[in-house]
């Protein structure tokens, strides 16, 4: 199985077969991802890192996964410092940066403008995030994760909990776990549910879905507990954002009743929703899923550039 | 024979297309998803709401010694479902259809998503899969969002 060129959109451009593979693949870029073994499989090459949004992980876990192997990096982390500040079009800067580079990595504020990127280069471009839209290697770590960890990432049952409605992460990661046959559970306050459209998708599909406001109705039933941020710019009364913050906090005792071999991620940065004293219980692997993500991206830049 | 009828076949067209059976009220959106603007000094004829034994009002429109491609004709669809073509030659009527909405449509409506790139300065064409016919949804090739038929006809 090749990926060699291709741009990775969204996780609808992979097959089951091309994600199976990708995480087959990824076991061997484990050690250089830590810096235990040395690698140079993509000496010489470049990539540029083109960040119209800010970004923390992302960014730096493309980055550092590049250099990991033996690549280098151009590009910039806000567009203030660039020509688009200036008024240049993406397409201007994209045909510009494919010159000086060998793949692109995308974060931009507008939705499809990853795609729009991909049609304007002749190098592979990966997507790291177009506003509301996908955010794809986030979803392939996200079960890359849920895979080392449980041991397989199908037939589990996976809460997802939080702001279900804006989250962009949540929703991909609704789409790709439902790919393999994954039971969802949603976990939302009143008002931030998983929207209409995708729920629909889902189950036109057949797939298997439950929702609730409260997490202890089905906690013991999960496998895999997916946390995201509720944000305060979504609420209109902060007497509300108070409540459901308070009720939707994951302290050490919200999981007794857990099964013990839970998986608890977040993507963060997280703001509260996690307490701290959970990090040091066996169920916390977000920061594992932080070390999946360097794993994961520099699979990909190794495929893709082949 | 009716009066309406013979007063139509007043404007009986030698060569050309007829485009009949359009929903009423949207003759001027087939002219725009046709790009016919009338600068070229071919006649056009538009009828609207004109009575129809099938619909009860209907709108039509007589374009003259310009053959339509199937491609053009297919987009009238978005705007007019129910929309038959008759091509004229001599007279008479050479070939008769009906319009069916193609898999893709490009470059026609904006996608109803503000947050889309398409809706920017960028020179991304809009491009659409329809995902369904009756009613009209279009996903956006880019954002992926859905423009349904409510938001595709405030455009006309």
């Amino acid at each position: 199985m090749r990926l060699k060129g291709r741009d990775i959109i969204s996780l609808e451009d992979l097959s089951n077969e091309e994600i199976s593979f990708i995480f087959n693949t990824a076991a061997e870029f484990e050690p250089i991802a830590q810096g235990k073994k040395k690698s140079d499989v993509l000496a010489g090459k470049v990539m540029a890192a083109l960040f119209f949004e800010p970004s923390t992980r992302t960014r730096l876990s493309f980055e550092s996964a590049m250099q990991r192997l033996g690549g280098s990096v151009i590009g910039f982390a806000e567009p203030a410092t660039s020509s688009i500040a200036k008024g240049e079009t993406l397409a201007d800067t994209i045909k510009t940066v494919e010159k000086y580079s060998d793949v692109i990595v995308i974060r931009h504020p507008k939705m499809g403008a990853a795609r729009l990127a991909a049609e304007v280069a002749e190098i592979p471009v990966i997507n790291a995030g177009d506003g509301a839209g996908h955010h794809p290697t986030q979803t392939l770590l996200d079960l890359y994760t849920v895979r080392k960890t449980m041991g397989k990432f199908e037939n589990l049952n996976i809460g997802l909990i939080g702001d279900l409605k804006y989250g962009r992460t949540v929703h991909s990661l609704a789409y790709a776990a439902s790919r393999f046959n994954n039971k969802l559970f949603l976990i939302s306050p009143p008002g931030l549910e998983m929207p209409r459209e995708i729920l629909g998708d889902l189950s036109a599909q057949g797939k298997e879905i439950s929702e609730t406001s409260d997490l202890h109705e089905v906690l013991s039933q999960l496998d895999v507990l997916y946390v995201t941020r509720i944000q305060k710019e979504r609420f209109s009364d902060p007497a509300e954002y108070a409540k459901v913050k308070s009720t939707y906090k994951i302290e050490r005792k919200t999981l007794e009743a857990a099964k013990p071999t839970l998986c608890v991620l977040h993507p963060l940065p997280r703001v509260g929703e996690i307490s701290s004293n959970v990090d040091s219980s066996p169920y916390a692997k977000y920061f594992d899923q932080v070390f999946y993500g360097v794993v994961i991206r520099a699979t990909i830049l190794s495929l893709l550039l082949g | 024979m009716g009066k309406v009828e013979k007063e139509l076949r007043v404007s009986k067209i030698k060569t050309g297309t007829v485009i009949d059976h359009i929903t009423p009220g949207k003759a001027l959106a087939v002219l725009r998803i046709l790009n016919i603007t009338g600068r070229t000094g071919a006649i056009i004829s538009v009828l609207m709401n004109v009575p129809s034994k099938r619909h009860g009002k209907k709108d039509v429109i007589k374009v003259e010694n310009r053959k339509l491609t199937e491609e053009e004709v297919n987009k009238i669809a978005l705007a007019a479902p129910n929309a038959t073509i008759n091509i004229i030659k001599n007279f008479k009527v050479t070939k008769k259809r009906s319009v069916e909405l193609p898999e893709f449509i490009e470059g026609i409506i904006k996608c109803s998503n503000p947050g889309c790139i398409t809706n920017t300065s960028e020179p991304a064409v809009p491009r659409f899969r329809v995902v369904s016919k009756t009613p009209v949804n279009l996903r956006c090739v880019y954002c992926e969002r859905i423009t349904g038929e409510k938001e595709l006809l405030a455009q006309f």
